[in-house]
């Protein structure tokens, strides 16, 4: 069979079952629909919640990615890992003891403020909004890429099926296919992964035969030989500063970012948030360590085969044959020397390639079947689906739960309450849907955004409300205002009015992390200057630091 | 659980914390950032001991931290008998 075939065969299977799984997991009322119930067991939520993680990003461009940044690939390695150790010792215990359904929740009740829920709630639709337009766009153009579907059409798809099992089945529906999704996904990447490892190296296990075989010193001496610095050499892209800011920014914006606090929300007890966070990362490490010696070893394969070559030798191949005319790869001897070569300066460089191919053609690369390379389209597919998803449900919880039932109408029945976290949802794939087929120019430059700002609002936030019993409405305020207004006046100003990153030189990936320093500061100092908080918020607060009675509590 | 039961158990759950974001702060911002050139000539199997650490070690790290954190909990939560009555995990 044909690898178009068997693309189609596997989409509609692995569609056919999300659906599925959907309609079996289908609720009926708001705890089920915002929290699935609080009976998802640890290790199932760990798998939900590394497939809520990892996007079409992680999974199709980000081996890439490191394999063109070398060493410093590590910032998005290690930034978009270590936050889980934070989310799994400083937050998601004690959140999951509150037991409510959303984070504005917990910073409303916590500060006693309505305008903290607001400006929490207006957050987190806004970091949420900014991610999920790059995943639906993502599901386009994997069927665009695999299938020839054209983007919108793959955009449309995506929707009805997100909308599907979301407006139906709410946090329970998302949960269970996500665990569905993330066994594709991770069977999609280490398949290839373990294959080229042993084509290469005789070994199957890519971490280890990246440690332990000779590839990344062959690697180092090809770039060296061809100008470049080595491969495993840090700092070659920026400097030791900025490098630290970013992945500072991004573990504490992860740990942070909405989507993954209400994952927590849905276990059935502190002591099983606690395990599933170690579940979490156990899942997304399998394909976070995996993606470094992809990237190594794809990038030596390709500049094995391509580099020194004449332009008849390296077409005889016949995945660069099928890369070239997708367009991802482009060789043109430019000098006319008869031979390809790759430099640093773009006018001779004669070899280039695009970032995604690293993922995408490995399958190829290393000689495998029809079907692991279809394989390697349904992974891209589920890995935007569920992240798409975990997204479109804080959308919704924020405005329907936090926004509607907790200000705008707080009479609301339990029946009305669904209704509008259906009609929500749906809006949300609606919106994220418009911003797939017409991606504003500015979303990959807000991403940076989405991350910043997690960093700079809810995590200092969040942590003091657990930590720091003197932390009042006034510190909070302020400390919000401070850490998200620094950082998003520096963000903006470099992104959009070309203002020179005056902060020692941290770039605006980077300067989350001085904006959280910032909103701690304030938030302790002006804490500390007005009146403390209230007896009950104070007893709240001692409540949630013992785990016992976590059961009681979620029932409100 | 009297008062003075409850502030210890919260004592030894925040050093606990701090030791363990220690390690997590070693083995990522140190090992792989601070101290990338220093640590580049030592060899970890055939790769850069700091260079290991960014891109493989690190993670590794992690997770055993977690998991640690989830072991040593569960032992604290008993013996200050503050553990849930159903059992989740």
């Amino acid at each position: 069979m044909s690898v178009e075939t068997w693309t189609y065969l596997l989409v509609g299977f692995t569609f056919a079952g999300y659906l599925y799984i959907g309609y079996l997991n289908r609720v009926k009322d708001t705890r089920g629909f915002y929290v699935a119930g609080q009976g998802v067991p640890p290790i199932f939520n760990g798998m939900a919640t590394a497939a809520d993680w990892m996007s079409a990003a992680s999974f199709i461009s980000m081996a890439g990615l490191i394999s063109f940044m070398g060493y410093d690939g590590t910032v998005y390695l290690m930034g978009w890992t270590g936050g889980y150790v934070l989310l799994a010792l400083l937050l998601a215990p004690y959140l999951r003891k509150y037991g409510k359904y959303t984070v504005p929740d917990f910073v409303g009740d916590r500060y006693y403020s309505n305008v903290a829920r607001v400006v929490a709630a207006v957050c987190a639709v806004f970091v949420s909004l900014t991610y999920v337009a790059g995943q639906m766009r993502g599901v386009g153009v994997v069927f665009s890429r695999f299938l020839g579907v054209p983007i919108n059409g793959g955009v449309i798809i995506g929707m009805a099926v997100v909308s599907f099992f979301a407006v139906l089945g709410g946090m329970k529906g998302i949960t269970w296919t996500q665990v569905a999704q993330y066994s594709i996904l991770i069977c999609a990447y280490l398949i290839p992964a373990v294959a080229i490892a042993w084509v290469l190296t005789g070994n199957p296990v890519p971490q280890l035969s990246f440690t332990f075989s000779d590839i990344a010193e062959r690697l180092n001496q090809i770039q060296v030989d061809l100008g470049f610095t080595e491969y495993t050499q840090p700092f070659q892209t920026k400097p030791m500063l900025d490098i630290f800011c970013i992945t500072f920014a991004l573990m504490v914006g992860t740990a942070g970012l909405p989507h993954i606090i209400v994952r927590f929300y849905t276990v059935p007890s502190v002591r099983g948030a606690r395990w599933s966070a170690g579940w979490a990362l156990l899942f997304i490490a399998l394909l976070y360590t995996t993606a470094p010696a992809l990237a190594a070893f794809a990038r030596y394969n390709l500049l094995d085969n391509l580099q020194g070559k004449t332009m008849a030798e390296a077409q005889s191949l016949q995945w660069v044959e099928s890369w070239e005319t997708t367009g991802l790869l482009k060789l043109e001897d430019k000098d006319g020397d008869g031979k390809l070569l790759l430099t640093r300066d773009a006018a001779t460089n004669e070899i280039v390639i695009d970032r995604d191919i690293i993922v995408l053609s490995t399958p190829e690369v290393a000689g495998l079947a029809a079907w692991v390379v279809a394989l390697t389209a349904a992974g891209g597919l589920a890995a935007a689906l569920s992240t798409a998803a975990g997204l479109l449900l804080v959308i919704s919880s924020s405005m329907a739960h936090d926004v509607y039932a907790k200000l705008i109408n707080p009479g609301a029945s339990e029946a009305k309450r669904l209704l509008v976290g259906r009609v929500m949802i749906f809006v949300a794939v609606l919106v994220a849907g418009y911003f797939g087929i017409n991606p504003p120019g500015f979303v990959a430059q807000v991403v940076a955004f989405a991350f910043g700002l997690a960093a700079a609002s809810f995590f200092p936030v969040v942590l003091l409300g657990i930590f720091d019993e003197r932390t009042n409405k006034e510190g909070a305020i302020c400390g919000m205002v401070v850490g998200l207004g620094f950082t998003a006046f520096y963000i903006i100003g470099n992104r959009f009015f070309g203002m020179e990153p005056w902060l020692l030189g941290i770039s605006s990936e980077g300067i989350g992390t001085v904006g959280m320093v910032l909103n701690l500061v304030t938030t302790l100092v002006v804490s500390r200057l007005t009146p403390p908080p209230p007896k009950e918020i104070q007893e709240m607060v001692q409540s949630i630091r013992v785990p016992r009675g976590a059961g009681t509590a979620s029932s409100h | 659980m009297d008062p003075k039961q409850r502030l210890e158990y919260w004592r030894k759950n925040r050093l606990l914390i701090a030791i363990l974001l220690a390690i997590w702060f070693l083995v990522s911002y140190v090992f792989a950032i601070f101290l990338a050139e220093p640590l580049y000539a030592a060899r970890i199997g055939s790769l850069p001991a700091s260079f290991w650490w960014a891109q493989q070690g690190s993670m590794f790290a992690f997770v055993i931290l977690i998991f640690t954190y989830a072991i040593l909990m569960d032992r604290l939560d008993r013996k200050y008998d503050v553990h849930e009555e159903e059992e989740g995990a």
